[in-house]
């Protein structure tokens, strides 16, 4: 296509006069392109747009009019696709970013339910002037664009620990829960129906078949709104999980029924032996997705063993494999939802073992960016979705949905945690069941769902997605503002703030040695004695392959202690440097009770730390994509720490009852007075107790030695940390794989 | 169970037993038919030797400690009574009977403070790590983690960790979950 497409316009270089003028023609010249396209053209004169002939290719005018040169033109249909996209795009996240500078607003109302009516007002619009609602929520577009992002966030940071201690729990939840709900709402819906026959005769029509498709669709809890809705209130773990972990699993017992349904009531019958298949169905649907996930995990991890040279695109491995993996099983009919969380938390630890810090801050961001903004546009969409209707209103039928999916989810929850409960240790209180039934949530992947459903198949469809989006917008808008309220009226758990400890690593690692051994005295093949193989597996085997060089050896504590100790350097810088070394405090590792320095003092380090901030900036080259200038202080940070060991152990080789000099963290236990940083780096001679600092016993050469390790080490800490910020502290990453 | 006579449950000892560790009646004539066949010598006591003969305990870090743990001071032998008494610290705890005695918080501490002073030094702590972590760790690496744990768990400054800083520590892993086996319920 003969217009700018290929032209690079030097956009970065327009400040300057001649800048300026360069892109001036940049933009004559593309809008000339475009009037040549359009082919009502005068002649081409070749000759004389020689130095532009590489975006001229042809010259298609091919009539003698002449019109008068256009200096501007439009042509929307040319970047119509992409450009309304990025419109979309641009509007949720300006929505977005509304809703936060309107404090009060955000703290009432769910950002959900805003969303929605800026949808609502967004469709409306479009409709009042006249122009055909692209029909946006389309379930290709929903199903392959939009839920992809959201979901792989979910699994990649998936707690894991709380995950598998409650599986059963969530199984139970997720599977048996949902079959009931469906069944119950479709069989009492039928019946109603029945009941009907009398009067309005649109419900007549209705067989058994459609009311338990129907019952399938609306009975699923629906993992978007209970991130969106769960992440505002904050409540503990253990109900966190519980419905988030419900709503996930829930997919593969939705997608066998939907399809189950879909299928037969064409014919209008379902055989037992159907029935029989549906289950068979249901468990290679969800081993299936499981199973495609985890092998495309593993590739990933794999793959990421070898991207040493290659930091660029390792976050690129990442997306790319659990994309894959979604849509290998979307194409199978298996659980895509299920595949994309397996995949995600089996690549997790070894992808992490293996990547560089840089990549790790850009998978968690990219995740988080695209699983933000897809919430914002699937709630959006389901404004504009309903404003374009079509609509089909039909009182008895909503309402008797309505009340029947609130009674249908209490009597589900209410019944099951009485079983659950007898196989639990810790039990679920009432104040649980109710938040896990109030949790319940429906929201866009019932719609779509709905909406896909075939207009000829299902004469009933506009009814039926009159009343799923009518149980939506009550569940979203309802459920949604009440839980706030009714969480903090309940004074139900919330969740812990603290970080976890090494203290508490430790210590759940002990027990989880004392009580698998416990199991083994008592001959009992319990939770633990299985965790515990599973994990022996894991290290002696499966980490060797898929973790690269030494990392593969190190053993779990020490991870976990390493990555602490780095939280807490680059904290440190973060919170501007002047930050005194607390002696026997309980929590050194949140740096929230800190006392503040004095006001001289703090300009003193601030003055410091910009000196050499400003030196870190020039000395990074800002690098072209192609080639990342070897950061020596980015990649092999434990590297780095064995060499120097190396190093200084070769040194003291002579001397072999000297204890070499090794530093591990910035937060030595102190001397009772508290030692300042940049105090650390200047003064060389410390009083004897260090608390880490082991010096051999012998004469002044050694001390020097350790300052210059210790200054050397610190700035290399800081270098590091000014040039790539890290993650913010999240306890998402605290979490080792099977701890 | 075998056709020793001697060695037989009784049934008033299961009920002695019953009111002591709380456990039922079904639950204790499995644990006993375990014990029965864990003891080889068949003289209706274990020794050493006959935990150590279960293959998994013998690949867990903490595996001797374990063991140590069903010894009451200075003893060898350990007859169903003892084996059932620890046992019970792992019974998940009705909220109604919390029974401090037997809280499995007791053991585990235990299991870290060998020389039973109430405290857990850095020393004791250094020997823990050092059998979970195994070989490839560094002394001074380990020592800086013990530090650190330490610091981090005392309160009143004396260096060590004692019962109730411990117990404080288990809260936030919220241990009544954890510290209970299913099987024993």
């Amino acid at each position: 296509m003969p217009t700018g497409s290929g032209w690079l316009s030097p956009a970065g270089s327009g400040r300057s006069l001649p800048g300026r003028g360069l892109l001036l023609l940049t933009v004559l010249v593309l809008l000339e392109g475009t009037v040549f396209r359009l082919g009502a053209a005068s002649t081409p004169d070749v000759s004389g747009h020689d130095t532009k002939d590489h975006h001229k290719a042809t010259a298609i005018g091919h009539n003698s009019t002449k019109k008068a040169f256009p200096v501007l033109d439009l042509d929307y249909g040319h970047i119509q696709t992409p450009f309304e996209i990025s419109l979309w795009v641009l509007l949720a996240s300006l929505m977005k970013l509304g809703f936060h500078l309107i404090p009060r607003l955000s703290g009432i109302v769910p950002e959900s339910c805003l969303l929605i009516v800026v949808g609502l007002l967004v469709g409306g619009l479009i409709k009042i002037a006249g122009e055909k609602v692209p029909p946006v929520l389309d379930s290709r577009l929903f199903f392959l664009c939009l839920l992809p992002p959201i979901i792989l966030d979910a699994g990649y940071f998936l707690p894991i620990r709380p995950f598998m201690e409650n599986l059963g729990t969530i199984l139970i939840f997720a599977v048996v829960g949902t079959l009931w709900n469906a069944f119950f709402i479709g069989g009492l819906l039928y019946a109603v129906c029945q009941i009907q026959t009398g009067n309005s005769s649109e419900l007549n029509g209705l067989g058994l078949l459609p009311c338990l498709l129907f019952g399938s669709i609306i009975s699923a809890v629906d993992p978007v709104a209970v991130l969106a809705v769960f992440e505002e209130i904050h409540i503990n773990e253990l109900l966190h999980i519980l419905v988030f972990g419900e709503s996930l699993l829930n997919d593969a017992v939705t997608v066998v029924l939907y399809h189950l349904f879909e299928e037969y009531s064409g014919v209008g019958t379902v055989t037992v032996m159907d029935g029989f298949l549906g289950i068979i169905s249901f468990l290679v649907v969800a081993l299936g997705g499981v199973l495609v996930g985890a092998i495309y995990g593993i590739l990933a991890a794999f793959t990421s063993r070898f991207t040493s040279h290659t930091r660029v695109i390792e976050p690129l491995f990442v997306f790319v494999y659990s994309y894959i993996a979604y849509l290998s099983a979307e194409m199978f009919h298996l659980s895509g939802i299920m595949a994309l969380i397996a995949c995600g938390a089996v690549m997790r630890p070894y992808v992490e073992a293996n990547i560089s810090h840089k990549s790790h801050t850009t998978i968690k961001y990219f995740l988080k960016m695209w699983s933000s903004v897809s919430e914002t546009l699937i709630f959006i969409f389901l404004g504009v979705a309903t404003v374009d209707g079509p609509h089909f209103w039909n009182w008895t039928f909503v309402t008797v949905t309505v009340i029947l999916c609130l009674v249908a989810r209490v009597i589900g929850v209410v019944g099951l945690t009485y079983i659950i409960n007898k196989f639990r240790i810790v039990k679920l209180t009432t104040k649980d069941q109710f938040i896990i039934a109030y949790g319940g949530l429906r929201g866009a992947i019932a719609f779509s769902l709905g909406f896909l459903l075939k207009e000829d198949h299902f004469p009933e469809r506009n009814m039926f997605l009159t009343a799923i989006i009518t149980v939506i917008f009550f569940t979203v808008f309802v459920q949604g503002m009440t839980i706030k309220p009714l969480v903090e009226l309940l004074a139900v758990k919330k969740k812990q703030e603290a970080k976890r400890s090494i203290n508490e690593e430790i210590h759940t690692q002990f027990l989880d040695h004392l009580l698998t051994g416990i199991e083994d005295i008592c001959g009992h093949y319990g939770h633990h004695h299985w965790k515990d193989k599973l994990n022996r597996f894991n290290k002696k085997y499966v980490k060797k392959c898929l973790i690269a060089g030494e990392r593969s050896k190190e053993p779990q504590l020490i991870a976990f202690y390493h990555k602490m100790e780095m939280k807490q350097a680059i904290q440190l810088v973060e919170s501007g440097g002047g930050v005194k070394m607390p002696s026997a405090m309980p929590s050194t590792v949140s740096m929230q009770a800190l006392p503040q320095l004095p006001k001289g003092r703090e300009e003193e380090i601030r003055k410091i730390l910009r000196s050499n901030l400003q030196r870190t900036r020039q000395r990074l080259h800002s690098y072209n994509r192609h080639t990342l200038v070897a950061d020596p202080y980015e990649d092999g940070f434990d590297k780095f720490i064995l060499k120097k060991q190396k190093i200084i152990e070769l040194e003291n080789k002579p001397d072999s009852d000297s204890v070499p000099i090794i530093q591990v963290d910035l937060a030595s236990p102190q001397s009772p007075d508290t030692v300042n940083v940049m105090d650390e780096f200047r003064r060389a001679d410390q009083e004897e107790n260090q608390g880490l600092m082991m010096r051999c016993p012998r004469g002044p050469s050694e001390p020097k030695k350790s300052e210059d390790t210790e200054g050397a080490r610190d700035q290399q800490k800081l270098m590091r940390c000014l040039s790539d910020p890290g993650p913010s502290a999240d306890e998402d990453e605290d979490e080792p794989f099977l701890p | 169970m075998g056709s020793r006579a001697s060695t037989l449950l009784r049934e008033e000892e299961i009920e002695e037993i019953k009111k002591e560790t709380g456990f039922s009646h079904s639950q204790i004539t499995r644990l006993y038919s375990r014990f029965t066949s864990l003891d080889k010598g068949e003289n209706g006591t274990l020794s050493r030797e006959d935990f150590q003969r279960i293959p998994e305990l013998a690949i867990n870090p903490l595996g001797d400690r374990i063991i140590n743990a069903f010894f009451p001071e200075g003893e060898d032998q350990v007859n169903f009574r003892g084996f059932m008494r620890t046992l019970a610290h792992f019974r998940p705890i009705e909220d109604n009977e919390k029974n401090k005695n037997y809280s499995g918080d007791f053991i585990a501490f235990r299991l870290y403070d060998l020389d039973r002073d109430d405290k857990i030094s850095r020393d004791e702590l250094l020997q823990v790590l050092r059998m979970m972590v195994g070989v490839n760790i560094s002394d001074e690496q380990l020592g800086s983690i013990a530090d650190r744990t330490i610091q981090e768990a005392d309160t009143n400054g004396d260096n060590s960790i004692s019962f109730n800083e411990f117990i404080k520590v288990l809260e936030k892993v919220d241990v009544e979950q954890k510290m209970s086996i299913r099987f024993l319920h």
